[in-house]
């Protein structure tokens, strides 16, 4: 699409992408070397703070990759979690009684519009003012729930309303109740059209159980913390890029796998027969007081 | 509901840091990040590719992790920033930046091809293309996601209070010994004014539109 921005270019203009091209280089050229000269000048290349990462005697790739394991445990569990209660909610959303509809709203559009931070704060503060002890783990899972299922619900809520009309008419004139109709009809092609953007949300989720570092729950980023008081202040730079890496590699992984599942769904003869897909982004964008489902945010 | 009257003055205080850090980190963010969405459409290869790669980069790390680097890792650069605030400001600018970026890529590419043909048939060069017919449309069809971007960012700011800024969460953090009465309109005290700021926001996004909305 980009390319219909500019010209084919000629011989001046190539000159001049070329000298742009040159002046991008140097500017970031600049920046790599400050970056690399900050480094060498407190020692920070040194072969050595590096090889901590990979030694298997200092115990350290073991903790990071444990840690790793307990993110991917919250993040896991969590999305379940998040995905049965968010299509629960959508449902409720939807339903026609409003003793119903009401709350449910209620409660969808609070928890999107209050900070994740938060509501994982409240949790670990609150649950044991009441004289119920929390664990971290249990205080992070209750906020990636809270929040997410009402993300999710919304991303279920617009994916039920973008099944074709048809679909409904049909469904009622065959002579199908509400409840059957939304079970057999309207979920099952909804959740394949928003398989995508699930996908999408569980990199949002991973990203967000680095909140467990506040609330003191050994993942990833806390690990690193405590690797880095465990070894002294020489390496905390590397712990800090080891931990940073392994989420962008995990997160690059999950993000290509969901580029993948949307390739497979347009592709799907079916899928592309009705329609482009509903997806809150881009191209249909919705706005919401609870900031919407911004892909990655 | 007497503890939030007690405790008025630091809330509001922590409300007026919320805003201050997000407005700040808005313009920072919308600056970054039409430049990025211009690098991601310029006619050098590389320039794109520039683009693509922080974007990439920076939307697979958590922010918690880029506050990190901002307060913690930088100093072991000695390239430290002057206070926790400049930390949270500058990882809110970097972060959100790269949101900012995606969602005017995509309203660039949202604009009728007829338009930028028309431009260049003109014999309008890149930048004017980009800057005086593209990108003003652009800009138009994407205040939806950017004000969802930007509802995103007033959450997100609520991490600085991890970092030492006192923000509103900093101050549940710093009444976190209050009963469990209290703690509850604390709590809600707190959200209240974050939905001081979403709500009219996602209003005025949807008032915004509609003025703005070019007919196609």
């Amino acid at each position: 699409m980009s390319s219909l921005l500019y010209d084919i270019p000629g011989p001046k203009a190539r000159a001049r992408n070329r000298m742009l091209t040159a002046v991008g280089a140097l500017v970031v050229a600049g920046l790599v070397a400050l970056a690399v000269w900050r480094l060498a000048v407190n020692d920070q290349l040194d072969p050595d703070r590096w090889a901590v990462l990979f030694d298997a005697r200092t115990e350290v790739p073991q903790a990071l990759l444990r840690a790793l394991g307990r993110t991917l445990q919250v993040a896991v569990i969590g999305m379940v979690l998040a995905t049965v209660l968010g299509a629960l909610l959508a449902i409720g959303r939807l339903s026609d009684r409003r003793w119903i509809s009401r709350p449910v709203t209620v409660v969808v559009e609070f928890f999107r519009a209050v900070p994740l931070l938060l509501l994982i704060l409240f949790s670990f503060i609150f649950i044991p003012a009441i004289g119920t002890p929390i664990s971290p783990f249990a205080a992070l899972l209750l906020g990636l729930v809270l929040y997410n299922m009402s993300v999710l619900a919304e991303i279920f809520r617009s994916g039920i309303l973008s099944v074709d009309r048809g679909q409904w008419e049909a469904g009622y004139a065959l002579g199908l109740r509400k409840s059957q109709l939304m079970a057999t009809v309207l979920l099952p092609q909804a959740v394949r059209r928003m398989l995508p953007v699930l996908i999408a949300q569980l990199v949002v989720l991973l990203k967000d159980t680095s909140l467990g570092y506040i609330v003191t729950y050994s993942e990833l980023l806390r690990t690193a913390r405590g690797l880095v008081e465990f070894f002294g202040n020489t390496y905390s730079f590397q712990f800090y890029v080891a931990a940073a890496v392994i989420y962008i590699v995990v997160n690059l992984l999950i993000s290509s796998i969901a580029r993948l599942v949307e390739r497979r769904t347009r592709k799907d003869g079916k899928a592309r027969a009705a329609g482009p897909i509903g997806l809150p982004d881009e191209t249909t964008p919705v706005v919401v007081p609870g900031g919407g489902p911004d892909r990655g945010l | 509901m007497s503890v939030l009257i007690d405790n008025l003055p630091l809330l509001l205080r922590g409300f007026w840091m919320t805003l201050v850090l997000s407005v700040l980190a808005w313009i920072g963010a919308m600056v970054l990040g039409t430049v990025l969405a211009g690098l991601r459409v310029s006619p050098s290869a590389p320039l794109r590719g520039l683009g693509y790669t922080y974007v990439e980069l920076v939307r697979n790390t958590p922010l918690t992790v880029v506050f990190f680097f901002m307060a913690f890792g930088l100093p072991q650069l000695d390239l430290a920033l002057p206070s926790f605030f400049w930390s949270a400001l500058l990882a809110l600018v970097l972060y959100t930046a790269a949101f900012v970026c995606e969602a005017i890529r995509s309203g660039i590419n949202a604009v009728p091809p007829g338009q930028a043909e028309a431009a260049r048939a003109l014999g309008m060069p890149f930048g004017q293309v980009l800057g005086q017919v593209v990108l003003p449309q652009a800009i138009r069809t994407v205040i939806p996601p950017l004000g969802n971007v930007w509802i995103a960012l007033v959450k997100n700011s609520s991490i600085a209070s991890a970092f030492a800024v006192t923000e509103l969460t900093a101050v549940l953090s710093r009444l976190s010994n209050a009963t469990a009465g209290a703690l509850v309109w604390i709590g809600l005290g707190v959200a209240l004014g974050y939905l001081v700021i979403t709500l009219p926001s996602g209003w005025a996004v949807s008032r915004f539109e509609r003025r703005l909305a070019v007919l196609r």
